[in-house]
C-alpha cells in the first residue's frame, strides 16, 4: 500500500510495480474487492495528491484535474465554465458516491454509462496522462477505447483532463428508473459553441464508447440563426432528434432495449435542444 | 496478505488496526476488527447507504472505503453521535427525533439513514423538502416507505435549531 502523496510518488509508486492497482475513489475498485472478483495486491492510492484536485483555467482552456470528485463538479463556481459536467456531476449515484467517485476513475472505468463521458466527448476533452517516462495528451475518442476499456499504458496515470469553455447553453440528460442512484439506460450532452458556430452533442450508454452524433450537428448548426437568435422550427427540432436517433447504436440488455434507447436518445436531443435554443411558438426553457 | 498496521481516528479515539488484510473496507474493520457493529453490512457496492459513516467530515459508504487508504484520517460512526460511546445511555437528537417519530422498524437502515441526517444537519440546519430528500437518497429503506424517516428529519430539525437557539 503506497498512499502518495505528491504526483511524482504516485508515478514512481506505478514505475516501481506497473501492475499496482491505483485507487482514486474507490466507488467502482471496491465493488469487485467487496465481490472478489479483484484480488488486491499493491495498490497506489492518489485520493491524497494535492496535484490532482481542483481545476484551473487558463483562457478558454478547463483544465479539471483528475481527483476532481463529482461532489468537487457540482460546485457552482466549476458549474459555470462547464455547465454540463456540473449537471452531470449532480446525477451520479447518491451524496455518498458523489463525495468520493473521481472524474479521473469515470474515465479509468470508461463504462459506456460513464456519466462523463457523453459530456466529455462533446466537448472535444482531451486526457492527460503522465507516468515516470513522461507526459502524453490524448482525445477521449482515442482515451475510451471500448467496453470497459481504455488506453492507459502500464504505469500511466491519468492526470488532468481539459476542456474548452465555450460561452453557450449546455445541457445533460439521463434516463434511468428513478432520480438517484441511477445507472443511465441513455445519456446526451448538448454543448453550443456561439463563436465556432456549432452545436456539438456526445452520447452514452447506446454504445461500446461515448459517440457524436455528427450528422445531427451539422445539420442543426446549418440551421440555427446564429446571427439574428431566431430559434429553430419543429420540423428542424423533430429533424434533428431523428439524427441523433439515428447515431445511436444500442443494444437490448438488462436496463433496456435497443429500441428503447433509441427512442429516448431522440426525445433527450430535441428537449435538449429546446431547452438551449427555444423552438418557434415556443419559449425558451 | 497482511498489511502493514495503520492507525485511524474512530469517533476521536486513536485506534492501531494491526491485523490488517489487504482489500479490506473500512465497514469490515469497524465491525469485525474494532468491535463497531453499528454501520451495517447490505449491499456491498454503495447502492443501499446502511453502512455510511463520515470520513474527515464528509458523508461516505464505507463499504467502498479501503480501510488501508484511510490511514491516519478521522471516521465517525453511529456509535459516536451520542455522548454514550456506543454504550445503552441519552441518544442523540436526531436518534431520539427517529424513535419519536417511528421511523424506526426493521432498523436496519437507521444507522446509516441516522449518520446522513446528523450530517445533512449539520450543513444545512433548516433543509427545504426537496434537500431532505437528496440528502437521503443514497439510504434505502425497504420498511417505513419513508413517511416516518421524512417527518424524523423535521423533528430532527427542529430539536437541533432549540437546542442551538
Amino acid at each position: 500500500m503506497t498512499i502518495a502523496l505528491t504526483l511524482d510518488d504516485a508515478c514512481a509508486a506505478l514505475a516501481a510495480d506497473p501492475t499496482a492497482t491505483v485507487l482514486a475513489g474507490g466507488t467502482d475498485l471496491m465493488v469487485q474487492v467487496n465481490r472478489g472478483d479483484h484480488s488486491i495486491g499493491n495498490v497506489v492510492a492518489i485520493d491524497r495528491v494535492p496535484e490532482l484536485r481542483g481545476w484551473t483555467r487558463e483562457g478558454d482552456v478547463l483544465r479539471i484535474g483528475a481527483g476532481m470528485t463529482y461532489a468537487d463538479m457540482a460546485d457552482p463556481g466549476f458549474g459555470a465554465l462547464a455547465p454540463a459536467l456540473g449537471q452531470a456531476a449532480r446525477t451520479v449515484g447518491s451524496p455518498q458516491i458523489r463525495a468520493t467517485g473521481t472524474i479521473g476513475g469515470n474515465l479509468a472505468t470508461a463504462s459506456p454509462a460513464g456519466d462523463m463521458l457523453p459530456v466529455l466527448v462533446a466537448l472535444d476533452a482531451v486526457v492527460e496522462l503522465r507516468s515516470s517516462d513522461g507526459e502524453r495528451h490524448l482525445p477521449l475518442d482515442e482515451f475510451v477505447v471500448g467496453v470497459k476499456a481504455n488506453a492507459l499504458s502500464a504505469g500511466e496515470l491519468i492526470v488532468a483532463v481539459r476542456v474548452p469553455v465555450l460561452h453557450g447553453p449546455q445541457e445533460f440528460m439521463k434516463v434511468g428508473p428513478r432520480n438517484a442512484m441511477v445507472i443511465s439506460v441513455a445519456s446526451l450532452a448538448l454543448v453550443v459553441d456561439p463563436f465556432g458556430r456549432t452545436v456539438r452533442v456526445g452520447l452514452g450508454s447506446v454504445a461500446p464508447v461515448p459517440l457524436r452524433a455528427t450528422e445531427a450537428e451539422v445539420m442543426i448548426g446549418g440551421r440555427i440563426d446564429w446571427e439574428g437568435g431566431r430559434p429553430p422550427t419543429a420540423g428542424d427540432v423533430d429533424r434533428f432528434g431523428q439524427l441523433v436517433a439515428d447515431a445511436a447504436r444500442p443494444i437490448d440488455d438488462h436496463r433496456g432495449t435497443a429500441a428503447y434507447r433509441r427512442h429516448v436518445v431522440g426525445v433527450m436531443a430535441r428537449r435538449a435542444l429546446v431547452r438551449a435554443f427555444g423552438m418557434v411558438g415556443e419559449e425558451a426553457a | 496478505m497482511r498489511t502493514d498496521p495503520y492507525r485511524l481516528t474512530v469517533n476521536g479515539r486513536p485506534v492501531e488496526v494491526i491485523d490488517g488484510h489487504a482489500g479490506e473496507s473500512l465497514l469490515f474493520v469497524l465491525r469485525e476488527r474494532l468491535g463497531l457493529p453499528g454501520s451495517k453490512n447490505a449491499c456491498e457496492e454503495g447502492e443501499c447507504g446502511s453502512c455510511s459513516v463520515l470520513l474527515d467530515g464528509d458523508l461516505v459508504c464505507s463499504c467502498l472505503v479501503l480501510a488501508a487508504a484511510a490511514a491516519d484520517r478521522d471516521v465517525a460512526t453511529v456509535e459516536g453521535l451520542s455522548d454514550a460511546g456506543g454504550e445503552v445511555g441519552p441518544l442523540a437528537y436526531v436518534q431520539r427525533a427517529f424513535v419519536e417519530a417511528g421511523a424506526v422498524q426493521c432498523g436496519f437502515c437507521t444507522p446509516g439513514l441516522l449518520m446522513a441526517v446528523d450530517a445533512l444537519l449539520c450543513e444545512e440546519p433548516d433543509p427545504d423538502d426537496l434537500t431532505v430528500r437528496e440528502a437521503i437518497s443514497g439510504n434505502l429503506c425497504r420498511c417505513t416507505g419513508y413517511g416516518r424517516i421524512l417527518e424524523a428529519v423535521d423533528r430532527a430539525a427542529a430539536m437541533r435549531r432549540e437546542a442551538c437557539s
